[in-house]
């Protein structure tokens, strides 16, 4: 099981590493996919099915194509051309970014109180378990983040579905 | 209704479907090689010699060596060399039979100006599918006893064309039977009052016209 | 000899030959095995019947040339020209362009055919047959298929073709579209039934009402509904006529294939009928009762018999469709999704809401279930149907009879 552990952590730095490395952006979106995959993977051999079909759903289905879609849309010109590193203030705001990120999540997962040596868990929660979880005391969040996305989804079509005035007719 | 129209086109289909299993006038698929082509009657590829008689085809060929076709064909893939002597036609007449007669098919565009030029009906356009040869300079050359086919094939192949071409011939023939025998009941009038007719001329199909 | 658990007792026989220590791999290399082998030859026989039927559909004889080598006079009607053409697919020529991205050239169609075989993995093909059985299956469904459109994107931007990467964004904008009513339709099944597991799934549609009507899904009105919203995303989703304009053979070369030739190409095929199989097989668990039988006195059929004879009749309806349907545009494309499958398949939640709200209905209150439960679908398929074919239907060809 370690050894399981071990090669899907490595598996997962490995991609994550060389998406952060490839000087080709479209493979930094890839290797950044199988990253992903990579923790879909450790969700499975932490026995958390649901989350891990999610994670997959959700990050190798949706949120990849969102990447990959803005890099294609987005860049101009020859799409393999290598980003050049062009001056070190970049580089400082890129890395005072990461690290405050980094920052805030690890004080986050350090702040929070984790009852380790509570007796062992559950041999497995079901679906229905979750699902009565998110439908009763986690309503209020499954409600928020829903309607969230729903705000979001119109507006993007709100922005998508405005003819300029300047558009030749469709 | 919406979607009426797909399930009309799915009725239509499955129609179809059941129909291809009981109904062979539904099939268009020829299986080629397992069964001869269905060439429609208009098909038409390489010229051929008309006879009036399958038993003897070289005797009763209609083609006199005239040598039209020859010299209108685009391509110039006919042959013709004239016979020395004569010998009489489907009517009776003496004619000029080919000694020669060659086409190259590999030269031949099937254009059909032969046939149209020809006034004794003796070239017509055959049914030819598949040729093959494993020689294009011989073996594509055909010489006139490849070329003779006889009427009956022709009225196999072409029954409308042939039956055109029959009965204006048949006319024509029997035409020259009266002026034949209008001339020798005039030349019998005069001198003799019964001479011979002249030459029966033979019946069509079983032309004996050998010399 | 039980022919219900036969498939169960060969493979017990085969693992009990293999050491203790080796037994779980064996038992778990043959269900892959089994599920390779089977479906291989589904896929390779699906194509010769879709050739066959597209061609009695439009009045032609099908391939039926192909027979065996040495044995010419034995035509078997043909039923060799898959394996003729998978021996073509494989000795033909690799192209790959000089310019491509090789490694995500090469990888495309390994990760497409990968992943659209994981969907097997957990459809129940009879009472106790079924690969991985697990608490979330209709999720693990979806996220595997999900792969494939990456697969899609790496094939159109590692050919480095401009034609290929466009026909890759039209064929992701197409899959992207129709996931939507694809899970929206499965999701009213997961509420009726109260769980994601498929075997659960077929377990709910058992039993008989006399003896001979099934429990079926597909028999109530939300169920009628949400299949044929199923159905047609389902068609979408594997990229077949209608929908088959990504790679629309005769207008575009084959959209993001085109830089594909021989055994890759053959593969993408291959991944798009397994795409298909696993679609099918879900609508069939989902829908159609599963392995369960139609009548009470048929049971006697083993029920993997029945799932497969269902997986068949639905490949055989989606070749009548392509047989019959012609390929919509693209923008008809989105448009049916958003504006008609997606509404549709939200009001069918509802419906399913309504019907999960109201089990107590019986008698005479029944009926009235039924008609409310129709109602709530059918008033705004029409409406809907009207408003969106206004200006559009009905047409009038002016040169057809």
């Amino acid at each position: 099981m370690t050894l399981a552990l071990l090669l899907i952590g490595f598996l997962l730095l490995a991609a994550a590493g060389a998406a952060m490395l490839s000087r080709n952006l479209i493979h930094s979106a890839l290797l950044l996919t199988g990253a992903w995959a990579g923790i879909a993977g450790f969700y499975l051999w932490a026995g958390a099915e649901f989350v891990a079909f999610a994670q997959v759903l959700v990050y190798v289905g949706a949120v990849s194509m969102i990447v990959l879609f803005a890099v294609l849309l987005t860049r101009q010109g020859a799409t393999t051309a290598p980003v050049e590193f062009d001056s070190f203030r970049r580089a400082a705001a890129g890395i005072i970014t990461a690290g405050g990120v980094m920052g805030v999540l690890f004080g986050a997962i350090l702040g929070t109180p984790m009852d380790v040596t509570s007796a062992p868990p559950p041999a497995s929660i079901t679906v229905r378990q979750i699902g009565a979880q998110l439908m009763g005391p986690h309503a209020a969040a499954l409600l928020i983040v829903g309607v969230l996305l729903t705000v979001a989804l119109l507006g993007a079509i709100v922005i998508a579905a405005v003819d300029k005035p300047d558009d030749p007719a469709p | 209704m919406l979607g009426s129209g797909i399930l009309k086109g799915l009725g239509v289909t499955a129609k179809n479907f059941v129909g291809s299993y009981h109904d062979p006038a539904r099939m268009v698929t020829e299986e080629y090689p397992d069964t001869p082509a269905r060439l429609p009657e208009a098909y038409r590829n390489f010229p051929f010699l008309v006879t009036e008689n399958a038993t003897d085809p070289m005797g009763t060929l209609r083609c006199v060596a005239c040598q039209i076709c020859e010299k209108e064909c685009p391509p110039q893939c006919i042959y013709i060399e004239k016979s020395k002597d004569k010998k009489p036609d489907a009517t009776g007449k003496p004619q000029l039979y080919p000694a020669v007669f060659a086409i190259d098919t590999a030269v031949c565009m099937s254009c059909q100006i032969c046939v149209e030029v020809c006034p004794f009906d003796a070239i017509k356009m055959d049914h030819v599918f598949a040729v093959a040869a494993t020689n294009r300079f011989e073996g594509l050359l055909l010489n006139r006893e490849q070329l003779a086919k006889p009427n009956s094939y022709f009225q196999q192949i072409r029954p409308a064309e042939a039956g055109e071409v029959d009965t204006r011939l048949a006319a024509e023939r029997s035409a020259a039977e009266e002026k034949a025998r209008a001339a020798a009941a005039a030349k019998a009038a005069a001198p003799k009052p019964a001479a011979p007719a002249a030459t029966p001329a033979p019946k069509p199909a079983e032309g004996g016209a050998t010399p | 000899m039980n022919l219900e658990t036969l498939p169960l007792q060969v493979r017990d026989w085969i693992v009990g030959r293999f050491p203790d220590a080796l037994q779980w791999l064996v038992h778990h290399l043959l269900s892959i095995t089994a599920i390779l082998t089977v479906f291989g030859l589904f896929f390779a026989f699906t194509t010769i019947a879709e050739r066959k039927l597209l061609a009695r559909l439009q009045n032609r004889l099908g391939p039926n040339r192909s027979g065996l080598p040495w044995f010419r006079s034995l035509k078997l009607w043909g039923l060799t020209q898959p394996f003729a053409d998978a021996i073509k697919a494989i000795t033909k020529e690799d192209v790959v362009p000089a310019a491509a991205d090789k490694v995500l050239h090469f990888l495309a169609p390994v990760v497409i055919v990968a992943f659209s075989l994981l969907g097997f993995a957990v459809l129940p093909f009879g009472r106790h047959l079924i690969p991985v059985e697990l608490d979330a299956a209709i999720l693990y469904f979806f996220a595997a298929g999900t792969a494939t459109e990456l697969a899609i994107f790496m094939a159109g931007w590692g050919s480095r073709n401009k034609y290929s990467l466009l026909a890759a964004m039209r064929a992701l904008a197409q899959l992207i579209s129709y996931e939507l009513p694809l899970i929206l339709s499965v999701v009213p099944v997961v509420m009726i039934v109260g769980t994601l597991s498929t075997q659960e799934m077929v377990l709910a549609q058992g039993g008989w009402t006399w003896g001979v009507l099934p429990h079926w899904h597909v028999f109530t009105p939300w169920g009628f509904a949400g299949f044929l919203i199923f159905l047609v995303a389902a068609l979408a989703e594997s990229n077949r006529s209608p929908f088959d304009l990504p790679e629309a053979e005769s207008e575009i070369i084959a959209g993001h294939l085109t830089e594909y030739s021989g055994f890759k190409y053959a593969l993408f095929f291959m991944a798009e009928y397994f795409g298909l199989t696993a679609l099918s097989g879900l609508g069939v668990t989902l829908f159609l009762g599963g392995w369960q039988a139609p009548c009470a006195f048929l049971e006697f059929i083993p029920s993997w018999l029945w799932f497969m004879g269902k997986l068949a009749s639905m490949i055989v309806f989606f070749i009548w469709i392509r047989g019959t349907l012609l390929r919509l545009r693209i923008d008809q494309l989105t448009r049916l999704s958003w504006k008609f499958l997606v509404p549709l398949a939200l009001l069918n939640l509802g419906n399913a809401a309504f019907w999960a709200l109201t089990p107590g209905w019986t008698g005479p209150l029944a009926l009235a279930r039924w008609a409310v439960s129709a109602a709530i679908i059918i008033v705004p398929f029409f409406l809907l149907g009207r408003r969106l074919s206004a200006g559009y239907a009905p047409r009038t060809y002016r040169y057809a009879a």
